[in-house]
């Protein structure tokens, strides 16, 4: 009896053994493959053009190119969320499943504002983006700072915990009935003007120049100033920043500020195109930002404001031109980003490969 | 008198249950190099932790005759306290300069900082080729001299080192130890320094204490403690 169970033991033993070493072997396999980035830039180049020249050949040069003007709004906002996501991720090293949820507060916060409060759209945006930092850093003060910034698990559990938090609340200050949604920028029906044929709204424009001049600020603050270098330093190495006399509660309560004033940015932008909006609309919009800052590598801001328009065009391109696909399945071509660029490239494009001699 | 630059006293500190330090009095005055001496986990690092309020301390720590237990660690810099980590604790994804700008963080003004900036860059000529490189990709050698010259960036009246030779090559450990001699003797640095390597420290310090087992064993003249036979055999080896 006991021989055969060891025997039988022995048989799964090597089972196991074989197929661990067949699982390895598929791994070392994938990993070979994803070294040679030349050429998988290549292959990556290939499959657009064969994509484009298809789809040029299907509708039309002129709607091909609408399509991608189109897609750049949908881009501009997915780098934008991205942007808050990646602050969160570089000062402390996990997801901020809320981002998107802060965000849709803000949102219906600078509905508030105008509608009832008769504050100019821009004016209200602003005022949003600021209550929003504000309540930010109040949440990072409350529910973050008190947890060991080591123990990632944690931290993500109370992000996700905050996620439901404000999901429930919007709802009951708000109410469910879906609202509309003003814009800062010209939003009639004959606002455009014609590009090479193609049909480019002001309102639209509107938003690239504004997230665009978004990324130059944020860069400009990182890079050039104190509370920059500060935030540069906590992401580095929190015990050294500590050292050199950086506070880093403080620093990182910065970060949390940033992140929610640029997510709600993003979102009050994008919801004019999802109106009448209700206290769901973020849940898409934060996915397709995942696919971005997974894509752009967590750690990098410009990383993630081209991997945005790179996801906005994917999105909007395989859901036009690929009848399976259309604007119900949209959501599977974000995923399938999440999990391509995890498998072949875990830094993404622009994410730093950790450089450190020891 | 000569001005106490540190003054510890009945210092007790640990890491949740395991109490590390139990009761260390130690002093450093102005001008001098002190050197701790002590076997793998006798509490070395810990003091300087400790001193730095990185951990929960218990007793005093005075920095030029304020009290630091209960501060923050960046009040502890701001008193005047640059501390040097174990693992020389750079910002691997900063660059070499942005590292130096980093040290100087508690500093206002920036014209000073720019120019012990380029000074630094002259002391260590690697430091300065390197210096639009990520700190990251530096060897340990350079990364050493980095570590040092940041914390000299705050312009610091105590500066604490800690085992500062690990993991280094003895050539390279040398020339660092001399630019230790010259930091102390011609820019009148404090400082603490805590090794294991004896003859190397004891050729640095002015006068030395002996950690065992989270307290004082010894202390006095680094030329006392030289002599001394229990010193000898267990830190010089001969």
């Amino acid at each position: 009896m006991a021989t055969e169970t060891s025997s039988e033991s022995a048989g799964t033993t090597a089972v196991v053994a074989k197929a661990n070493e067949q699982i390895g072997g598929a791994y070392r396999a994938l990993e070979a493959f994803s070294a040679k980035r030349v050429r998988n830039l290549g292959i990556l180049l290939a499959v657009v053009v064969v994509f484009s020249v298809y789809a040029i050949t299907q509708d039309g040069g002129r709607i091909y190119l609408q399509r991608i003007f189109d897609s750049l709004n949908n881009g501009f906002v997915y780098g934008a969320v991205a942007i808050a996501l990646v602050l969160i991720y570089k000062a402390t090293g996990v997801i901020n499943f809320a981002q998107g949820e802060m965000a849709m507060f803000g949102t219906f916060l600078m509905i508030d504002l105008h509608d009832y409060r008769g504050l100019p759209v821009w004016l209200a945006i602003l005022g949003a983006m600021v209550i929003s930092a504000a309540g930010a850093a109040g949440i990072e003060r409350t529910l973050i700072r008190p947890f060991d910034p080591t123990n990632h698990l944690s931290i993500v559990m109370v992000t996700l915990s905050i996620f439901f938090i404000i999901n429930g609340l919007v709802p009951v200050l708000y109410g469910i009935d879906p609202e509309a949604v003003p814009t800062p920028f010209p939003g009639a029906k004959d606002d455009f003007f014609n590009l090479f044929g193609v049909r480019i709204r002001y309102e639209n424009l509107g938003i690239w120049i504004t997230v665009g001049l978004a990324v130059l600020l944020i860069s400009l603050l990182l890079k050039r100033t104190k509370i920059g270098l500060a935030f540069r330093s906590v992401s580095s190495n929190l015990e050294s920043s500590r050292l050199v006399g950086i506070s880093t509660g403080r620093t990182l309560q910065f970060g949390w500020a940033l992140a929610a004033a640029v997510g709600t940015l993003a979102a009050c932008l994008v919801a004019r195109f999802n109106q009448p909006i209700d206290f769901n609309f973020m849940g898409k919009v934060l996915i397709f930002s995942f696919a971005a800052a997974t894509l752009g590598g967590l750690d990098s801001v410009l990383g993630a404001v081209i991997a945005g328009l790179m996801v906005g065009v994917a999105e909007t391109m395989l859901g036009g031109y690929v009848e399976l696909i259309g604007s119900e399945l949209a959501l599977l071509v974000a995923l399938a980003i999440i999990v391509v660029v995890l498998v072949v490239r875990p830094s993404g494009l622009f994410g730093s490969k950790k450089v450190e001699r020891v | 008198m000569t001005e106490r630059v540190l003054d510890v006293s009945g210092l007790e500190a640990g890491y949740g249950q395991i109490k590390v330090l139990r009761g260390i009095d130690l002093h450093v005055d102005k001008g001098e190099a002190v050197v701790v001496l002590g076997a793998n986990g006798a509490g070395k690092t810990t003091t300087l932790r400790a001193i730095c309020q990185m951990i929960s301390t218990k007793g005093s720590v005075k920095v030029r005759g304020k009290e630091m237990i209960g501060r923050s660690t960046p009040d502890v810099v701001r008193a005047g306290v640059a501390h040097v980590p174990q693992g020389r604790g750079t910002f691997p994804d900063l660059s070499v300069e942005d590292n130096l700008e980093a040290g100087a963080f508690v500093r206002k003004d920036k014209a000073g900082v720019r120019q012990d900036r380029d000074l630094w860059f002259s002391v260590f000529p690697r430091l300065g080729e390197r210096r639009a490189q990520l700190a990251g990709s530096l060897s340990g050698g350079e990364q050493q001299m980095l570590a040092v010259a940041r914390a000299m960036m705050s312009r610091p009246e105590l500066l604490l080192l800690d085992e500062p030779s690990l993991g280094l090559a003895p050539i390279i450990v040398q020339d660092l130890f001399r630019r230790f001699g010259e930091i102390n003797k011609q820019q009148g640095v404090t400082m603490l320094v805590v090794e294991q390597n004896a003859s190397l420290a004891f050729g640095l310090a002015d006068r030395a204490y002996v950690l065992e087992a989270g307290q004082i064993a010894l202390s006095g003249s680094a030329a006392e403690l030289r002599e001394d036979d229990a010193v000898r055999k267990a830190y010089l080896g001969y």
